[in-house]
């Protein structure tokens, strides 16, 4: 039911871990639901340096979140948060219909990551120009 | 020399080679259909005539109360629907448990949605209903009661003989799915003192798609297929016949051999499982020890999700299943699981293994060091484990 690249990002996921001296944490999901998605940022002069997750989920949500992660390394933050879920699922060669759930997780987890840099930097989320509507709460 | 440890045999089982062959003549030479007048229609009908006979004497029925059916599902749907509709003059209230097969649970609530009341009773946390609880439902009105034989997901036995005592008293209709322990436990429908019984070949290396359910003489049941005048009138459908004869050879094989196989597979279960809880921390072993299926076990790793596990065991050729959210299909994770208390983040994690006549206590090391090395690899990956470390900063 998975692809070749949904089965290679899960047997062999990249970044996992955490950052040392992370400025960019995120985390979304829940237990109950059988999915949590964590990403550790290094962000420097809005460049994503480093990025690492740590999962807990199914198959799908293993390799979302290594294919998220390899998908913004390096890549300046505006760049970032125009990450879809849809770009994550594509470059896995696609995710059965039960599981874009784990693509929707990924991109929130990232957004989520990059948001809390820049409340930390004191940044307005709510005007920031990227950043429309990309940080709940 | 890849593996290839099968430990999924709750799930479906290989057809064994002799009961194969003793089916493969049904599909080629003697194809008639059971119901022609000719000799190759003839020959088939004795053919399914003594599997019927066969089934009778594992089970100590009478050869008039076996129906050969398409399926175990199918077998559960005809005994309560037809069931139900064949008594409604009693009343509309059927009991059951809340850890039945899909099979048994949703063909009560389609009927909930058809005028049938239905009390689903609560299970104990060690996986076994009480026939105190069952019996306590009883009123005026229940036509029914189904309660499995033993559950397929944590292989907990239930107190069948117990229940039947109390409702032969009050004349109610009792169905068994007894699906699971065929070939595992002692299946008697006199001594049990059972109405309906379900069963399916392919769970004791029989071929897939052949049922039967047991109907005691006298009881008052509804067809569900209707159509031509096979068994008896009550099952219209030709008859699969290779596939019967193929049960009658599995469950007569299955029930001789019993005593001696389930020996060996419960003393390989027992080992690899003692093994598992105590090489692998923060493991649950979901079930009553005791009152379980000789190949069953079912254990919940804390802090990790159950597909993932099954994927990675796979690349190491070894299967088995989980009563995760991701394996059923739907959000939630295992009703059974969640009916003996375990939380859904913990049920997420639960792994199924079913021992079967293929272990081999040779694989034990193999399948005990791959599971932690598997349940290792993913705990370093869960967030959950983190936090769980964080806060117990004395554990390694």
């Amino acid at each position: 039911m998975y692809s070749d690249k949904v089965m290679d990002h899960f047997s062999n996921p990249r970044n996992v871990g955490e950052v040392e001296g992370a400025n960019a944490v995120g985390q979304v999901g829940n237990a109950k639901c059988g999915d949590i998605m964590k990403i550790f940022m290094k962000i420097e002069d809005d460049i994503i340096t480093e990025i690492k997750f740590k999962t807990f989920g199914c198959g799908a949500a293993i390799a979302t979140s290594s294919m998220a992660t390899e998908l913004v390394k390096g890549k300046h933050i505006d760049e970032a948060l125009d990450l879809t879920n849809k770009a994550v699922a594509e470059a896995l060669g696609g995710l059965p219909a039960v599981k874009m759930h784990c693509s929707v997780l990924a991109e929130e987890a990232i957004k989520e990551a990059i948001c809390n840099y820049l409340r930390e930097k004191g940044v307005d989320i709510k005007t920031y120009h990227k950043c429309d509507n990309c940080c709940r709460g | 020399m890849d593996k290839f440890i099968y430990l999924d045999n709750a799930a479906t089982t290989n057809v064994a080679p002799e009961v194969l062959d003793k089916m493969i003549p049904w599909f080629v030479t003697n194809y008639g259909n059971p119901s022609s007048i000719y000799s190759v229609g003839r020959t088939a009908k004795k053919a399914v005539e003594n599997s019927r006979r066969q089934v009778a004497e594992a089970i100590n029925a009478k050869t008039n109360e076996i129906y050969f059916t398409g399926s175990g599902s199918e077998a559960d749907n005809w005994a309560i629907k037809g069931c139900v509709q064949a008594n409604s003059e009693k009343g509309k209230h059927i009991i059951t448990s809340n850890i039945e097969h899909h099979a048994v649970l949703d063909t009560c609530k389609y009927l909930e949605k058809h005028g049938y009341e239905v009390t689903y009773v609560q299970v104990e946390e060690n996986g076994i209903i009480s026939s105190e609880k069952v019996l306590a439902e009883v009123r005026e009105d229940t036509v029914l009661v189904s309660v499995m034989m033993a559950n397929n997901e944590i292989g907990t036995i239930q107190p069948i003989k117990e229940i039947a005592a109390g409702l032969k008293e009050k004349k109610i209709i009792f169905h068994t799915d007894a699906v699971q322990a065929i070939g595992a436990i002692p299946v008697d429908v006199n001594d049990l003192g059972v109405d309906l019984l379900s069963l399916t070949a392919h769970k004791f290396h029989g071929p897939k798609g052949t049922g039967v359910l047991y109907i005691k003489r006298g009881i008052k049941i509804d067809n569900l297929l209707h159509g031509g005048g096979q068994e008896r009138t009550r099952r219209a459908s030709t008859e699969n016949t290779a596939g019967i004869v193929g049960l009658g050879a599995a469950i007569e094989k299955a029930v001789n051999e019993m005593p001696v196989v389930t020996k060996k597979i419960s003393n390989i279960r027992d080992i690899a499982v003692n093994r598992i809880l105590e090489e692998i921390p923060h493991t649950i072993y979901n079930g009553d020890i005791e009152k379980r299926l000789p190949g069953n076990s079912n254990f919940a790793f804390r802090f990790i999700e159950g597909e993932g596990l099954l994927l990675m065991l796979d690349m190491f050729g070894i299967m088995g299943s989980s009563g995760s959210a991701c394996t059923s299909g739907s959000l939630d994770p295992s009703h059974v699981l969640l009916a003996i208390g375990l939380p859904h983040e913990i049920a997420h994690g639960s792994l199924r293994l079913s021992f079967g006549i293929d272990s081999k206590l040779e694989d034990i090391d193999y399948i005990v060091e791959t599971i932690n090395k598997v349940v290792t690899r993913l705990r370093e990956m869960s967030p959950l484990y983190e936090d769980y470390l964080k806060n117990n900063p004395t554990e390694v």
